[in-house]
């Protein structure tokens, strides 16, 4: 009973930091409403663009690179998450999971070389 | 005291407590990041042989700082009209909670700590993730092309350097056999993992500097070409709340590379009469003194190189690390 309080007081600390830290700017923000100027006037509030109008909407259509990368990322992630467990119990699971993780790395390998080769992770 | 604290069953009290004693973490904090901004720019200043500041506060300029953030908290709040107004005002919160919310696992000496719980290292790695997306949001809610510019590399660099990161400290893993910090350190009792993680410890170091954004690896911010990256229309406090997680995030990485290839408050050469507290400090500042050092010394990477680098380079030196400790480990036992 008492490992179990330990336990949810722990990840009631998590939470108290997670509460504060939304906290902070929600007050930090206010106070600073009641201490600032407020003279509004139409230039202010132009979008910056080095001096010059700014002309049509800034949401442009994004290079494709983006994308990849993003896609290497998640699949190399995922590989991540098979690798902490592993990591973590190397001690017992011994030779035979070394070899099976070996070759699960292996497989990714390969597909990093063949983005490699294709040009994928040059960024021009 | 607190070990009863911790037993009692969690209620509304509980939660009292604890919120009170995070609110003197988070005033330590804020302290670190007031005099660390200082630290910076007074060290900065003498590797480019000229003073820093030194008028507000006498001459090392004790309360520049100070000044500035008043200054910040008494500056208008601009919202150009073209942004998203709810996401403009949602960003830097989302920016700034993850930055504050990875304090709560960190150990700072054997009684100085707040949750202690069994995935501490992969609770860092995963909520200090979440800050890019305040990033991206901020550089797509300004409406902005150098934001939006500014917010795509902020994620690109991200999630590129995570890979590295991730995968260099798996040998530490590897070695310890746990993902709690309490224990990373207890059994760096015979040796820092710096030393018996060499390229663990290179490459993380590495990709925790693309992580925080930092010289040579800020192009999110680049001055010189992007005006101020993700932030350009962000003013006054808003704008701080960005510059506070940075800062924050700093205190973060350098606790963590303390803690877990430093050996954290343990005393190195037995020197066990000198305080664990006095010898987290030392090594604490040691790691924010080198990042300023770098940031100083060398000159930012291109965009193209940056990424090549942290796939072609960064990554597969992780991946066969991994392997080297896990092979090493077998051979000579552990």
């Amino acid at each position: 009973m008492e490992l179990l309080n330990v336990y949810q007081n722990n990840y009631l600390i998590v939470f108290v930091f997670l509460c504060l830290g939304v906290l902070l700017p929600v007050v930090a923000l206010y106070l600073g409403k009641l201490l600032r100027p407020y003279k509004p006037s139409d230039a202010k509030y132009t979008t910056y663009e080095s001096g010059i109008e700014p002309f049509h909407d800034s949401r442009v259509q994004f290079n494709v690179r983006y994308y990849i990368f993003a896609l290497m990322f998640v699949i190399f992630d995922v590989e991540t998450v098979f690798l902490y467990p592993w990591a973590v119990a190397y001690d017992k699971l011994g030779i035979f999971a070394l070899v099976e993780m070996l070759i699960f790395v292996a497989m990714l390998l390969i597909g990093l070389v063949y983005a490699w080769k294709k040009k994928v992770l040059r960024w021009i | 005291m607190i070990e009863d604290l911790l037993q009692s069953s969690p209620g509304w009290a509980n939660f009292g407590i604890f919120f009170l004693l995070a609110v003197v973490l988070l005033l330590v904090v804020l302290g670190f990041v007031t005099y660390g901004i200082l630290a910076e720019r007074k060290v900065m200043g003498f590797m480019q042989l000229r003073h820093g500041p030194n008028q507000v506060g006498g001459r090392w300029g004790l309360l520049q700082t100070v000044a500035d953030v008043l200054k910040l908290l008494l500056k208008e709040d601009i919202i150009p009209k073209a942004v998203d107004r709810p996401l403009f005002i949602l960003a830097p919160v989302i920016a700034f909670a993850p930055s504050f919310m990875v304090l709560a696992t960190l150990p700072f000496t054997d009684k100085f700590q707040f949750a202690d719980i069994g995935v501490g290292l992969l609770y860092y790695i995963a909520v200090s993730g979440l800050t890019v997306f305040g990033m991206l949001l901020g550089g797509w809610a300004s409406n902005n092309k150098y934001a939006l510019l500014g917010g795509m590399r902020a994620a690109a660099q991200m999630i590129s350097y995570e890979i590295p990161l991730v995968m260099s400290v798996l040998g530490v893993i590897l070695l310890s056999g746990s993902l709690n910090l309490n224990e990373i350190v207890a059994r760096q009792e015979h040796g820092w993992f710096m030393f018996l993680q060499p390229i663990g410890f290179i490459v993380f170091f590495i990709a925790s500097i693309a992580e925080l954004n930092r010289t040579p690896f800020d192009l999110p911010e680049s001055e010189n070409e992007l005006v101020a990256g993700f932030h350009v229309e962000y003013s006054g406090f808003r704008w701080a709340f960005f510059m506070l997680s940075e800062y924050v995030y700093l205190f973060g990485m350098s606790t963590l590379i303390t803690v877990v290839f430093l050996g954290g408050w343990l005393a190195p050469f037995g020197l066990t009469f000198i305080p664990g507290a006095i010898w987290f400090a030392l090594k604490f500042s040691v790691v924010v003194f080198v990042y300023i050092w770098l940031r100083s010394t060398l000159p930012r990477f291109r965009a193209d190189r940056l990424m090549e680098f942290g796939w072609k380079v960064l990554l597969p030196i992780a991946l066969a690390n991994i392997f080297l400790t896990a092979i090493l480990k077998t051979i000579f036992g552990a």
